[in-house]
């Protein structure tokens, strides 16, 4: 333990069941870090992610952020930690019966004092910040996938957090959207000063945007490399490793 | 057209031939008829003719792997160089990943490991109920104290959802399980003469039992599938997990509104289906040549307050029931469409046999209590 590590995974072991998806992960992300987990298609990357953010109970190890045990917290210790922490989920998981702006709202007036007028505002400036000035009154429904995102975008930075985590955040998008959605993602984290924990396996946006991450292996269900993904891309020796960053092309 | 084989035997090579249209929608040939030439003395090598073959899909691409297994099977070198280009590279690509060897389902067991597994899993669900209404219980009374944590907005929009919406179903089931009540008492009554008495016991059926009762029901079939498909579906689009991120407990958000709903809005769909129900009895009997007049005054003179309570009560407490069954349902779906379907039959099936077995404990407590 470093100190300076704003979560830390120790010795974690996911299972559903008595079928083990991954065993002994253990890595720490540091404070400002733009974190990748990467790994193949049914690897546990997601899993992981759930795990990370208490909606999966672990089989073994623990979860800490900022050093503190965040699996054996109590509910309010819980909801305490996860305060500072904004999601985007794999299908934006935008609330449909309410309409955009009533996403956010809802997200500020459980953790602030502000009045009705001031939230108004604050909403509209974080769908502005994302590209959807207009569409505060619109429902979920009614926008595109990629509209949704960016609107799931804005409701996890609601409320400024520390640590922002993206599932899949390129999944279902254009290559051209997928990119701006990820320069995105670094501008609004570079801004607020955020660490960002990012769940993928689109090749383009890990390399460009990792600066640290990990790697799961389904078959032998554990962390078989850590560190940047382009540097991995340089050094790695490890066969299965390259295989995934050059899209299954022989090292040249 | 037919598709065709023919073994031909030379020297240790099995030739075969293949004609015709080998083609889902052709008939063909077993592939058994092949063994028994493998089988026979001195075949070292199968090789392929297929000058006559005029076309082929996956019939034939199964045909010959067929041929290759056994082959593999019997140590049998298979020459593939005649068979079309097509087949040839199928074949190689159905080959190039190996067979997963390792076993994902566990093994099903005898029927002993079976109710051994059944029961764990039983224990499993009896958990999760026990833990969603313990947590329900804690969201209540948070409300009772209005510190629950939902949205003003969504409790009126359940309000009208469960309450003024449902008016047109109850309306039409109450006024005709009244008449039904009326008609059938009718015809005993009337060979003592004592039509009059169709009021008691439309006024009393209803008012006890029938109103309650089919409010409950109706109210099953109508919300607790509407419940339980909406928190399944918000639950597998992820939208229960961003509430829990966002530190909303989704019990007190979402299940609370539509408990407090449902329990509000069942006692006022219960008087009405009650009125409706004694409204299709004055029907029938204005029928039978008595007067409304006479009917309302006899069906005053019948009831009493208990009985009135006795049904305001159940329908609370199916209320709570139906919305219960259909939030603890939809919150316990998960992955699929079929699971959100599959979680809304389970909830209508769970919240009727709840207001039955409840209504039989009510039947047994109101007769040990004389009222």
């Amino acid at each position: 333990m470093t100190g300076t590590a704003h979560i830390a995974v120790q010795d974690l072991t996911m299972a559903f069941g008595e079928r083990v998806i991954q065993r002994a992960v253990t890595f720490e992300v540091a404070r400002g870090a733009v974190f990748i987990i990467m790994g193949g298609s049914g690897s546990g990357k997601s899993t992981l992610l759930k795990h990370m953010l208490g909606l999966l109970e672990p089989a073994g190890g623990d979860v800490l952020y900022e050093g503190r045990s965040f699996t054996r917290a109590e509910p309010e210790e819980r909801s305490r930690i996860l305060r500072r922490v904004g999601v985007l989920y794999q299908r934006g998981a935008l609330w449909s019966s309410m309409t955009l702006a009533e996403n956010i709202a809802l997200v500020l007036e459980e953790y602030t004092e502000l009045t009705t007028e001031e939230i108004r505002e604050l909403a509209s400036l974080k769908l502005a910040l994302v590209g959807l000035k207009g569409f505060e009154h619109y429902y979920p429904s009614e926008i595109s996938g990629g509209m949704q995102k960016r609107a799931g975008l804005a409701r996890a930075m609601a409320l400024d957090p520390q640590i922002l985590f993206f599932d899949e955040p390129s999944a279902g998008l254009d290559p051209v959207s997928s990119r701006r959605l990820d320069e995105l993602i670094l501008e609004l984290s570079r801004s607020l000063g955020a660490t960002v924990v990012v769940v993928t396996h689109e090749l383009a946006s890990l390399l460009a945007i990792g600066s640290d991450g990990v790697f799961l292996d389904g078959d032998s269900k554990t962390v078989i490399a850590r560190g940047r993904p382009r540097d991995l891309l340089e050094t790695c020796p490890d066969p299965r490793v390259q295989r995934f960053l050059r899209r299954g092309e022989a090292r040249r | 057209m037919v598709a065709g084989v023919a073994y031909e035997r030379t020297e240790g090579l099995l030739l075969v031939r293949l004609s015709g249209e080998w083609r889902l929608s052709s008939d063909r040939p077993a592939a058994e008829g092949f063994l028994p030439e493998l089988a026979a003395q001195g075949i070292r090598r199968v090789s392929f003719d297929t000058s006559g073959l005029q076309g082929w899909d996956s019939v034939l691409l199964a045909f010959v792997s067929r041929l290759v297994t056994h082959c593999g099977a019997a140590r049998v070198e298979v020459d593939r160089a005649q068979l079309p280009t097509g087949v040839q590279r199928l074949l190689e690509l159905a080959e190039a990943v190996p067979e997963r060897t390792e076993e994902v389902a566990p093994p099903r067991g005898g029927w002993l490991s079976r109710i051994g597994r059944w029961t764990y899993r039983w224990a499993d669900v009896d958990l999760e109920f026990l833990t969603f209404l313990g947590q329900a219980t804690l969201a209540a009374g948070k409300a009772l104290v209005f510190r629950a944590r939902f949205r003003r907005s969504d409790l009126a929009f359940h309000l009208q959802a469960t309450g003024a919406n449902a008016l047109p179903i109850i309306t039409l089931i109450s006024l005709i399980v009244g008449l039904i009540l009326a008609f059938v008492g009718a015809l005993q009554l009337q060979q003592f003469g004592a039509d009059i008495f169709i009021a008691n016991l439309v006024g009393i059926a209803m008012l006890r039992e029938m109103g309650a009762l089919m409010t409950g029901i109706i109210m099953a079939g109508r919300t607790g599938a509407a419940f339980a498909s909406e928190l399944g579906t918000m639950k597998v689009t992820e939208e229960i997990d961003a509430l829990v991120t966002f530190g909303i407990p989704p019990i007190e958000f979402l299940v609370l509104p539509r408990m407090i709903a449902l329990c509000l809005m069942m006692p006022l769909l219960c008087t009405y289906a009650n009125l409706l129900g004694i409204l299709g009895g004055s029907i029938v009997g204005t029928l039978m040549g008595l007067s409304s007049e006479l009917y309302w005054q006899q069906t005053l003179s019948a009831l009493s307050l208990a009985d009135l309570g006795v049904g305001l009560f159940k329908s609370a407490v199916y209320g709570i029931l139906v919305a219960v069954s259909g939030c603890l349902r939809g919150m316990q779906a998960s992955g699929s469409a079929s699971a959100v379907g599959a979680a809304a039959t389970s909830a209508v099936v769970t919240a009727i046999v709840a207001i039955i077995v409840a209504d039989g404990l009510f039947a047994v407590v109101c007769n040990a209590l004389g009222i």
